[in-house]
């Protein structure tokens, strides 16, 4: 079974289910060798791209309240929040100072808040500020969609008109609804998630796509995941990236333990090996640490995500690695690694980056 | 080539397979390569096949206990937060009451080892180490007491007044069961020279060693990387070592240990890379082919660099270790413990079998 996947890979034929099933079985010295092969024909200068950019989580209040988050409170929560104008224009400021090229924009599913609220946040972002918005996962926006009763096309073409630039792919979790009804019950389905991003793509926008794994799901139902993504992509071709990381126990309902760095690097390799249209895989620092993302680069991943100015989901969990940009860059050029700043869009930027 | 046909991505390295299969003893420049090598999944498999050649699967843990006696120490080395002066705040020396009531606290655990290492104390009469080891032999008279490296053998040879054998002979006749094997740092003169210059030299360190190894001691050696040291000089200290093991064959396994920069002298150097911890244990299994063993020491790199180390071309993992200073006034930030549970886990998950060894790694029956 080795001999033919490894043949199928090389030849850069499509592995089917029961292959990628065949692929955790393998050692993880061959895994992180067909990935890597992978990664070199996707990407054959050994180059390594980050972004820099920050992460405004502009409420936490959620109604969702999945069990896996430690960031959510619910309505009428003393600690819920709604980011105050002031504060927003002073974490815009300081993110063109620190030479930012954009915004992922994250938060609670907030009943208070209508439409106009997000069109306003983007417009001052972008226009004012001039900073690209990656903003709002399938779960903000199906909500949205919802509490207007409006169509998602509507949603998406009015966000864009206010200057929306890309979605991230955050609220994906586990694509499969058996996992979704028990982690995530009061979030989109894996349809809804899906259909987000369709219509995003339909309409010109560029999103990620995700993948939040370790917790109650099976690894066929990651790979299951996988596959929904790239029949998607198939039809699409709108995903720009990939980006798995393991759940975070600490504060959480769930609980429980995370993932191992060795599971997390055969969900990458996998990942890569599975989704074969799309272009970029990035490592999770944020999650993994800094020693096992340099390492992770070596088993499929070409992007080492973001500097992070501001976390706030994750840490909420007490997971908090920092990293500043030169750390970043250090971290790559180690490795053997040209580095190379990115946009939201995964395009090389010309300044920024270089080598340590 | 290698299983399932997939190429080294770096070229440089394929001579050396053919080397490492037809079990050829590596050179200099072949260290060289390795270290400057960017195919770090290459260099793994070169390390994971020696490995299994001389382990299989095996992953071998210890349950052991660490004490660190001492703090108060005369040499001053530039990279280490734990030795301090007598004057210094936080300098401490356990009493040989604490020491024992620590054995005792955990009398009810199954501990084969305990590890003792401390700073020079400038004060500390012999009788105190003789006391020390006869002290918890009694307490535990079947433990493995793995205590005082090279530097801290010298040390009591001083103020013994004796020469090194027998003072070895003394300590082995109280209980003393092996040496660790830290202190090396790095065998560079140039590297002696900037950040520990009172330290024993390393033909001193290499001395002790080899004496012990005459007088039936087994020890460690290790290697302190990720400072100021060049690929060079690692590649320099691991032939070096690889030569005393030739001569006595003494030596245990072999310990890469990560420099931590905070509360050092070398405050302004980073954090190793993950990049950078495998590929010295790989290494270190490719250059040391007379080292039966190597270690992946989970205290400086983390218990998820250390379960991946398994297949970088570590054999061992360290361990349920409870109570630990050095590194950790350096800044570690992994646990001071892992359960066996965990570990086992840890080490299952990564393909491996997990082995319970003593010191001298024979294997304890679970």
């Amino acid at each position: 079974m080795q001999q033919r996947l490894t043949e199928k890979i090389k030849a850069g034929e499509r592995l089917q289910a029961e292959e990628a099933a065949a692929l955790w079985d393998l050692d993880i010295l061959t895994l992180g060798r067909l990935a890597d092969l992978v990664r070199r024909r996707w990407h054959p200068k050994p180059m390594v791209t980050y972004v820099v950019d920050r992460n405004l989580n502009y409420t936490n209040v959620c109604v969702s309240g999945c069990k896996f988050c430690a960031f959510y409170r619910p309505p009428g929560n003393p600690e819920g929040y709604v980011m105050d104008q002031t504060t927003l224009e002073e974490k815009l400021a300081e993110t063109v100072t620190l030479g930012g090229s954009g915004v992922l924009l994250q938060g609670g599913l907030n009943p208070n808040l209508g439409l106009e609220y997000y069109k306003d946040l983007v417009k001052c972002i972008r226009g004012r500020f001039g900073l690209h918005v990656h903003g709002f996962s399938p779960p903000e926006i199906a909500f949205l969609a919802r509490e207007t009763k409006k169509p998602l096309t509507e949603i998406l073409a009015r966000l864009m008109g206010a200057g929306l630039g890309s979605i991230p792919g955050g609220g994906a979790e586990i694509l499969v609804d058996r996992v979704r009804r028990a982690v995530s019950p009061n979030k989109c389905s894996t349809q809804e998630w899906l259909g987000v991003m369709e219509t995003a793509h339909d309409l010109g926008l560029r999103t990620t796509a995700t993948m939040m794994f370790g917790h109650l799901e099976t690894r066929a139902e990651r790979v299951e995941h996988l596959l929904r993504l790239r029949h998607l992509q198939d039809r699409t071709g709108g995903f720009t990236a990939f980006i798995p990381w393991s759940f975070q126990p600490h504060s959480t309902t769930l609980g429980g333990t995370s993932a191992s760095a060795l599971e997390y690097l055969k969900t990458l390799a996998v990942s890569r090996l599975v989704l074969d249209n799309f272009a970029n895989l990035q490592v999770s620092w944020v999650t993994q640490g800094a020693k096992i993302a340099q390492v992770a680069l070596s088993f499929g991943a070409n992007d080492f995500g973001s500097t992070m100015i501001e976390e706030n989901v994750v840490a909420a969990t007490g997971v908090s690695f920092r990293l500043s940009r030169e750390e970043i860059v250090r971290q790559i050029a180690t490795a053997g690694y040209d580095v190379r700043q990115r946009d939201h869009l995964y395009r090389a930027m010309e300044t920024g980056g270089g080598r340590s | 080539m290698p299983e399932a046909q997939l190429n080294f991505t770096d070229r440089e390295l394929e001579p050396l397979y053919e080397k490492v299969a037809a079990q050829e003893r590596l050179n200099h420049a072949n260290g060289l390569t390795l270290y400057r090598s960017a195919d770090l999944l290459g260099v793994g498999f070169l390390a994971d096949l020696v490995r299994r050649r001389l382990h299989g699967r095996k992953a071998y843990y210890i349950y052991n206990q660490h004490l660190n006696y001492s703090n108060i120490c005369v040499n001053g080395c530039k990279f280490c937060a734990f030795g301090k002066t007598a004057a210094e705040p936080g300098a401490y020396e356990m009493s040989l009451e604490e020491i024992f009531r620590k054995v005792e606290e955990r009398l009810a655990e199954p501990i084969s080892e305990i590890h003792i290492v401390g700073g020079l104390h400038p004060d500390l009469p012999f009788s105190y180490y003789l006391d020390m080891l006869r002290g918890i032999k009694a307490l535990r008279p079947a433990v493995h007491l793995q205590a005082f490296t090279a530097v801290e053998i010298a040390h009591l040879a001083e103020v013994a007044t004796m020469n090194v054998a027998d003072t070895l002979a003394a300590l082995k006749e109280a209980g003393l069961g092996s040496l660790p094997g830290g202190g090396a740092e790095v065998f560079s003169p140039r590297i002696r020279g900037d950040l520990c210059p009172k330290k024993l030299s390393p033909a001193g360190w290499l001395e002790v060693s080899q004496t012990a190894h005459r007088l039936g001691l087994r020890t460690n050696a290790t290697m302190l990387y990720g400072h100021v040291e060049t690929n060079e000089e690692r590649v320099d200290h691991l032939l070096r070592l690889r030569e005393a093991q030739d001569e006595t064959g003494g030596f245990l396994t072999f310990i890469p240990l990560a420099f931590h920069p905070q509360n050092t002298g070398l405050e302004d150097l980073p954090e190793t890379t993950g990049f950078d911890d495998l590929k010295n244990l790989a290494v270190a299994r490719l250059l040391l082919d007379n080292f039966d063993h190597i270690k992946a020491f989970w205290i400086m790199i983390g218990p998820k660099l250390a379960q991946l180390s398994l297949a970088f071309g570590a054999d061992d993992i360290d361990g349920t270790v409870m109570e630990e200073r050095i590194t950790h006034m350096a800044g570690a930030q992994t646990p001071m413990g892992l359960s066996r549970q965990h570990l086992l886990h840890l080490i299952r998950e990564a393909g491996c079998d997990p082995v319970e060894r003593d010191t001298l790694y024979n294997v304890i029956p679970s």
